[in-house]
């Protein structure tokens, strides 16, 4: 006796099975090492030619061979076989090497599991629309190959395709309402392994000529802010970073330690805002200079960098609430102004002794800082994303020779010079400007708008912000980036989009995932709580949500259930026709018993109704040539014939 | 045991289905998961892990949409048995040791073929089927004849898993219909012919029949009919030839209860009689058979040798 799980597949349905099987594995190739993929693809490749040559699947010690190759090649690579890439290179190998295995409907019920499960894993890597469209398509090619494995060669291919949409397609609302009604749990349940999320390029805690100009070639998106109120102008959006004053002649680096708490006197109305921060595996939350320190959630610290409790790996979104004009620390403490007037001895002679003349000729600070501000403005300095390499005395060099250099060029060597004519100075770095998508009001701002500038503490002012980028080219803080690089610099094309259309196209498309990242992938326990009161359901309980899906999902089956089994009976026309001439005769009191044949009732009415005899009998006639003659017959003599009757 | 078989009584609702056309509805359908069903569901439950732990929004869209997958597969696969209207047919005799084979038609009325049919009667080979849409299939089921007599169709399991394979919905078919089967033949020489018919016109005298012809040699026949001499032309390359007769006297055989050895038990007589029929048919001869309380007059032809075999069939000693 067979059962169905152990028969045979046929030759005919296993393409099937490659094809699920190459569309589940393939995107995979986009962040798996080559070696990974080219062994999948031989491997893929050797079972289409076994299948080709209608050759005899490979023995047990050959797959047992492969199968080694493949754990200590994975083993080799990622130093683990648990882990997330590792765990996925495995499933990829394994969903490969089980088609050199595939004898029967079990191997391939095997196959399709796999599928269905490596679906799921390409979700690690993105999740975006795209993703999510191609992932569709690939879990009906997987469905199309389970309904052609159990349908056998009688399943036509593109009945089997369509078959497998109209499933697909019928299980969308029981996903929508699922995914609306289930109740969430926010993870995670354990803890996850050190590489469930992939490093990013971003802001980082230190800055060395080149960090930031490297930022600039990608138009990644960095963050969303969407505002209560008006989008302050853009001269005011200095999006505030870590906060860095630790010189040692090339790198600026956090001081670790912990200051007084900072002391904000609000100038202007609080703005309140969202920010949706792309995963940057670091703390601090990007605010608008500067935030209030009473902010709930984050902390908010000495040097103003609001930070997070723990590292921001996936999307999150923030409520914020910042002042664009304000004091801060007016008094500070002595240990913080003194380190921030160190500077590294011996090097950088000549901006020293620049910055001691300058000391020399006036006592007001405000004085000194306008004449470095000035040095930049008048002397033929250039903004650039490719400055000259710079050694040991890198500030000399730059200010007195190459003159060519990016933000943080220009924000080290300010910082240096205010050090030296004795005002404490330190590096501040963030983002700058932004973009605003006119489409849904979002300001959206790119890895390319990552920028440093200066902070001085002056007595009686507290610290205040300089940015002299913005002496050199002040289309940088008016227009972003593309509009203060002259062309010729390597900026991302994204960037440089001057077309209108284009443009447009640009930020519909990003309007329209920011809408995708807020409402789809964003909704949370919280967005669920939140859009279930506003539906109406008094008490967001489990028990309330688990007694609504259960309705719901009830319904919903109950409903797919009718499409699914509704079917018109179809009756032949010559019998309806008959029907009509029967109803008729009932008019005239004479009742076809159910028994009685056409012909049997037409004998009766001969006997007891003669004077209907005649015109029925032409009804009888009519009626049995059209349904039972050889060929199908005419219906019009029936219908002649009805119309006759009495 | 029997506590479980009232149950199963009452819930597969064993009854026969009459010898008319009927139709599968929702009341005898039955569904549950299959083993790969079982680990697909187990499969949605690591996916779903995942998916919280790793906090992938999508991922829990995947899920639920494979949830969905699931409800729905459900649906066509009780789809696929439902509303099926069967007929039994007629089964042919077939001898005791074969297979029976009971032929029922499958109509579907549906736009939509329905695929992955399988019929099993208990006990028996399980064989595949499908009805094309708006069409009818022709199935003959097999059942392995092991005794002479009627026999009767036993319960048929008509299950499927298409089209996703996670479910299994089946139905119990008790369409009313049964098989002749006749006793297995045992092949021995005929009994010597005897002209037992008293009533002979035409009583031969030396030439007895009238020649007809060759035909070939079968293992039920006597040696005494050989034609050596024919069968030896051609450097023996022939098969044994058998001279036939036609015509002349009625020499005929009377395939008698009583010729066959006491000692054996009655199914063994029943089946050297039966041995004797199909030898005495093939050899064209004229043959009556005669059992305790059942004698049937000598004739010749098919109709006759079924009547003969019927008897041996049904005969109770």
């Amino acid at each position: 006796m067979t059962t169905p799980a152990n028969q045979s597949l046929d030759h005919q349905g296993i393409p099937w099975l490659f094809a699920a099987s190459l569309a589940t594995t393939l995107p995979h190739a986009l962040h798996q090492p080559p070696w990974l993929s080219a062994f999948t693809g031989l491997v893929l490749f050797y079972a289409i030619w076994l299948w080709w040559n209608n050759e005899r699947l490979p023995g047990r010690w050959l797959l047992v061979l492969l199968v080694g190759i493949a754990c200590g090649g994975v083993l080799l690579e990622f130093r683990t076989l648990l882990g997330r890439d590792a765990g996925v290179g495995m499933l990829v190998l394994f969903m490969a090497l089980k088609l050199l295995e595939l004898r029967s409907r079990r191997d391939a019920m095997v196959l399709v599991t796999l599928g269905y499960f490596l679906l799921l894993t390409h979700y690690f890597y993105s999740q975006s629309i795209p993703t999510g469209l191609w992932l569709i398509s690939a879990m009906t090619v997987v469905t199309a190959a389970l309904i052609r494995v159990h349908g056998g060669p009688a399943s036509a291919p593109l009945a089997t395709l369509r078959y497998a949409g109209l499933l697909t397609l019928q299980a969308l609302p029981f996903m929508l309402l699922l995914y609306v009604l289930f109740p969430r749990i926010s993870g995670p349940l354990w803890g996850l392994p050190q590489d469930a999320h992939s490093a990013r390029s971003g802001l980082t805690n230190q800055m060395s000529p080149g960090s930031f100009s490297n930022l600039a070639l990608s138009s990644e998106i960095a963050f969303r802010v969407r505002f209560d109120g008006e989008i302050p102008p853009r001269d005011r959006l200095y999006w505030r970073g870590p906060v860095m004053d630790q010189f040692d002649g090339r790198t600026w680096r956090v001081h670790g330690g912990k200051g007084q708490a900072p002391q904000i006197e609000a100038l202007s109305p609080p703005l309140t805002y969202e920010s949706t921060i792309e995963p940057n595996q670091q703390r601090w939350l990007l605010a608008l200079d500067s935030p209030t320190p009473t902010l709930k959630n984050f902390t908010v610290n000495d040097t103003l960098t609001v930070t997070n409790r723990e590292a921001i790996v996936q999307r999150s979104r923030f409520p914020l609430i910042s002042v664009t004009d304000y004091r801060y620390n007016v008094i500070e403490d002595p240990a913080t102004l003194n380190r921030n007037l160190a500077l590294p001895p011996k090097l950088n002679p000549k901006a020293r002794a620049l910055a001691e003349s300058w000391r020399s000729k006036s006592e007001n600070p405000n004085v000194t800082v306008n004449r470095a501000l000035a040095l930049f403005s008048a002397q033929d300095f250039t903004y650039t994303l490719q400055p000259p390499m710079l050694g040991e005395n890198g500030i000399d060099e730059f200010l007195f020779q190459s003159k060519r250099g990016f933000c943080e060029h220009y924000a080290a060597a300010f910082v240096v010079l205010m050090r030296a004519a004795g005002i404490p100075a330190r590096v501040v770095g963030g983002y700058q400007g932004g973009e605003r998508n006119p489409i849904d009001g979002y300001l959206v701002i790119r890895q390319s708008d990552a920028h440093a500038w200066a902070e001085v503490w002056l007595p009686g002012q507290g610290w205040v912000r300089i940015d002299p980028t913005a002496s050199v080219s002040p289309s940088r803080v008016e227009g972003g980036i593309a509009a203060a690089m002259p062309s010729g610099e390597p900026l991302p094309a994204l960037l440089t989009m001057r077309s209108d259309f284009l443009r447009t196209i640009r930020y519909r498309w990003e309007a329209i995932n920011n809408t995708w990242n807020q409402q789809v992938l964003g909704y949370n326990p919280e967005r669920q709580r939140e859009l279930l009161s506003r539906l109406g359901l008094i008490e967001v309980t489990w028990q309330n949500m688990t007694a609504l899906l259960a309705t719901l999902s009830g319904t919903l089956l109950l409903a797919v259930a009718a499409w699914t089994l509704y079917h018109q009976p179809r009756i032949d026309p010559a019998q309806r026709l008959w029907h009509i001439a029967l109803r008729r005769m009932a008019q005239r009191q004479v009742n076809c018993a159910p028994w009685e044949t056409p012909l049997a009732l037409q004998r009766r009415i001969e006997a007891e109704r003669p004077e209907l005899a005649n015109a029925f009998a032409a009804v009888v006639s009519a009626y049995l040539t059209a349904r039972y003659s050889a060929i199908p017959g005419d219906l019009q003599p029936l219908r002649d014939a009805i119309a006759r009757l009495p | 045991m029997s506590v479980v078989a009232s149950l199963k009584q009452r819930l597969f609702r064993w009854q026969s289905d009459g010898s008319g056309t009927f139709r599968l509805n929702q009341r005898r359908i039955f569904i549950l998961p299959t083993r790969a069903g079982i680990v697909y569901a187990i499969t949605l439950a690591a996916m779903f892990t995942g998916a919280i732990n790793y906090n992938l929004a999508l991922g829990h869209a995947l899920v639920f949409l494979l949830t969905g997958l699931g409800l729905v597969g459900m649906l066509h696969t009780f789809r696929n048995l439902f509303a099926l209207r069967i007929t039994p047919g007629r089964s042919i005799p077939v001898f005791a040791g074969e297979t029976a084979y009971f032929p029922i038609t499958l109509r579907n009325d549906r736009k939509i073929p329905r695929l992955g049919l399988l019929l099993q009667a208990d006990g028996n080979q399980e064989i595949s089927s499908m009805v094309p849409a708006e069409e009818s299939s022709q199935i003959a089921i097999p059942v392995r004849a092991t005794q002479r007599g009627w026999l009767i169709l036993p319960r048929v399991r008509l299950s499927t898993v298409y089209p996703l394979g996670l479910l299994y919905a089946w139905s119990y078919l008790q369409p009313e219909m049964h098989c002749l089967i006749y006793p297995k033949p045992v092949f021995t020489p005929l009994p010597p012919e005897q002209s037992t018919q008293a009533t002979g016109e035409r009583q031969g005298d030396g030439g007895q029949e009238d020649f007809a012809g060759f035909r070939n040699h079968q293992p039920a026949d006597s040696l005494r009919h050989v034609a050596w001499k024919a069968s030896a032309k051609d450097g023996g390359q022939r098969p044994l030839l058998v001279k036939q007769f036609a015509g002349g006297a009625e020499l005929e055989l009377a395939l008698d209860w009583r010729l066959t050895p006491e000692a054996a038990g009655s199914e063994t007589r029943l089946a050297l009689l039966t041995g004797w029929v199909l030898a005495a048919d093939a050899a064209g001869a004229c043959y009556g058979l005669r059992l305790p309380g059942h004698e049937i007059l000598p004739q010749r032809g098919t109709p006759h040798r079924l009547r003969c075999l019927e008897a041996l069939a049904l005969y109770q000693p």
